[in-house]
């Protein structure tokens, strides 16, 4: 509605006038017509040569053999890198790791920031200090974060094993354990989300109305049973939101698996065992040279975050029924 | 940030327990850090060592300085500085002039353009590397800082910040006001949208130096270790080897951190809030 006075008064009226007057004013209206367009140019422009074009774009390469050191010289495979990749091994062990790793990442940073938000819901002393602090992990780097974790999982010296061992357990192979080593790889990403994730479903707790509250209390609703039946509902948009930014994050996953080993470099590990999609892209693009490949790769990662939205989709198809 | 802090006395009193367990996640997000700044004052030899150190010792500035100077932390911090400061700046003029015209502007391809940009949200940008990579091979621009610069200007989440902002700050009234005047939209950004945009813009100016300080996945992609490395490269060469030496690799990963956590101390509050506004809105 208001917007509608705002565009009436914005295209300027236009009174039955003559000469240089009438002229000027259709100028002006011809300005007004093309300002809006003016004020989205800039992100326009950059967005369709760095965002849609390589994203179009990737379709074309992934059709091609490809080299990364002699980029024009490329030769029509047709179909070629996606038939071969439906034969290879390693594509699909990182299709698996992506999974797993990213199951291993999101679920227990989700339900942990769900935790955290709660017990920060709450009339705090140093409320400020608790909340800056929660968001010190997400100021570090993934390369800074890997790095020291890689070191804290060291096998023989790392601090983890250390800890296990005070209370009498045996040294876990953090690096070469199949599972060991994508539960490591996985705890860096928690740990550097959890707090993020946490002020995002405060925020959403805040807009709660706090009678809501008050009247379940008032029908004998314990705690937990408000929790379920009033905060939780009123997550949902916070809930989705985090749910999908993390899905596309996990997806993507490359900067903590190539740097979890320093001698593992772009293989994931000795064995594979935690080598990511976005890895895998990274070892036949960069490494390997094979753009081509590499392309292919990423429209198997589009398919998959499309595969994803579409299970959870239809559990909320169901769930709802 | 919203209705209940302004009311506290309206809720519950944190007790004990919920300090103690607050106490315990800080402390767990505040130790990797703690740690780096311990493992960055030894020797490589005694991190080789089981149990591992606690307390700092006296190697750090001779870590910080090979870091700095061998390890290309000088040069990489210098690029970052240069990289994230022009992310920031451009992200938010780029997104406040778009996001005004999406708030309170009508044109024919608003609609699309609008559904364009938020498609572009659900869609990762690592999918469209490899072409990027050969435009910006191309242009020339390997090794060159436009390459990462340029590509992380196209910030969709900046664009609808900026949109859902300037909707609750900039009332229509004063719009109609500045048309009645005879003001032109080069008038009406100057004097009326950029005031109203000032807060949103400083908080999107900071997540956006965050984000772009830490980027990862295209700069190491783009730039290389000798050519023009920004912090996360530069940490990618040292966690590769380049410089063999566990307590170097932990000066440098000090270094390229540190920045981040001053800009945390001084401007957490707003941080805080652009984390919890920007989510809301989801």
């Amino acid at each position: 509605m208001a917007e509608e006075v705002v565009e009436r008064v914005l295209a300027p009226v236009v009174p039955a006038g003559r000469g240089r007057r009438e002229r000027r004013e259709r100028l002006g209206r011809l300005r007004s017509r093309s300002a809006p367009y003016v004020l989205v140019a800039p992100f326009f422009v950059l967005f369709a040569a760095f965002g849609l074009f390589p994203l179009v774009a990737t379709a074309w390469t992934s059709l091609f053999r490809v080299e990364l050191t002699a980029p024009e010289a490329r030769e029509w495979v047709g179909a070629h890198n996606y038939a071969r990749l439906l034969t290879d091994e390693f594509f699909w062990n990182a299709l698996a790791n992506t999974v797993l790793i990213g199951v291993l990442a999101t679920v227990p940073q989700l339900l942990l920031a769900l935790g955290v938000a709660h017990l920060l819901d709450a009339r705090l002393r140093g409320r400020l200090f608790f909340r800056v602090a929660a968001l010190a992990p997400y100021a570090t780097s993934v390369a800074a974060a890997t790095l020291v974790f890689a070191l804290f999982y060291g096998r023989d010296q790392g601090m983890v094993n250390w800890a296990i061992g005070l209370v009498g357990l045996d040294p876990v192979d953090w690096q070469n354990g199949p599972w060991a080593s994508k539960f490591a790889v996985a705890s860096i990403v928690i740990w550097r989300w959890t707090g993020y994730n946490a002020l995002i479903y405060l925020a959403a707790m805040q807009t709660i109305p706090h009678e809501l509250y008050e009247a379940a209390a008032l029908d004998g609703a314990g705690r937990w049973r408000r929790f379920r039946h009033v905060t939780l509902p009123g997550l949902r948009p916070a809930l989705a939101f985090t749910g999908l930014v993390s899905t596309i994050g996990a997806v993507q996953l490359f900067g903590e698996p190539l740097l979890f080993s320093s001698g593992a470099g772009a293989s994931g590990g000795a064995d594979h065992q935690y080598q990511t999609l976005g890895l895998y892209l990274y070892e036949q693009g960069w490494v390997n040279l094979h753009l081509g490949r590499a392309a292919a790769i990423a429209w198997a990662m589009l398919l998959l975050l499309v595969v994803v939205f579409g299970l959870v989709r239809l559990a909320r198809g169901r769930g709802a029924r | 940030m919203s209705g209940r802090d302004a009311a506290p006395e309206s809720y519950e009193r944190g007790g004990w327990g919920t300090y103690l367990l607050l106490a315990l996640f800080t402390a767990v997000s505040v130790f990797p850090l703690l740690w780096t700044a311990v493992a960055a004052s030894r020797t490589s030899g005694r991190l080789a060592q089981s149990p591992p150190p606690f307390r700092f010792g006296r190697n750090l500035p001779r870590n910080l300085s090979v870091a700095w100077s061998e390890g290309g932390m000088g040069e990489a911090l210098a690029n970052t500085a240069v990289v994230a400061g022009s992310v920031a700046v451009g992200t938010v003029l780029f997104s406040t002039l778009a996001g005004f015209a999406f708030a309170r502007l009508r044109f024919r391809l608003r609609g699309p353009l609008l559904l364009l940009v938020g498609a572009t949200m659900l869609v990762p940008p690592q999918l469209g590397v490899v072409p990027l990579y050969l435009l910006v091979a191309r242009l020339g621009w390997t090794d060159q800082l436009q390459a990462v610069v340029l590509p992380s200007l196209v910030s969709a989440f900046g664009v609808f910040y900026m949109r859902q902002h300037l909707r609750g700050a900039l009332p229509p009234e004063l719009l109609e006001a500045a048309r009645m005047d005879g003001a032109g939209t080069g008038r009406v950004v100057w004097h009326l949208v950029l005031p109203a945009a000032r807060p949103a813009m400083a908080v999107l100016g900071m997540l956006s130096f965050v984000a772009a300080w830490n980027d990862f996945f295209w700069p190491v992609l783009a730039l290389t270790q000798t050519g023009n490395p920004t912090v996360q490269v530069a940490l990618t060469g040292l966690g590769r080897g380049y410089v063999p030496d566990t307590s170097v690799v932990m000066a440098g990963a000090l270094l390229g951190t540190l920045p981040l956590l001053v800009v945390l101390a001084l401007f957490g509050r707003q941080i805080v809030g652009g984390v919890m506004r920007g989510a809301v809105k989801g």
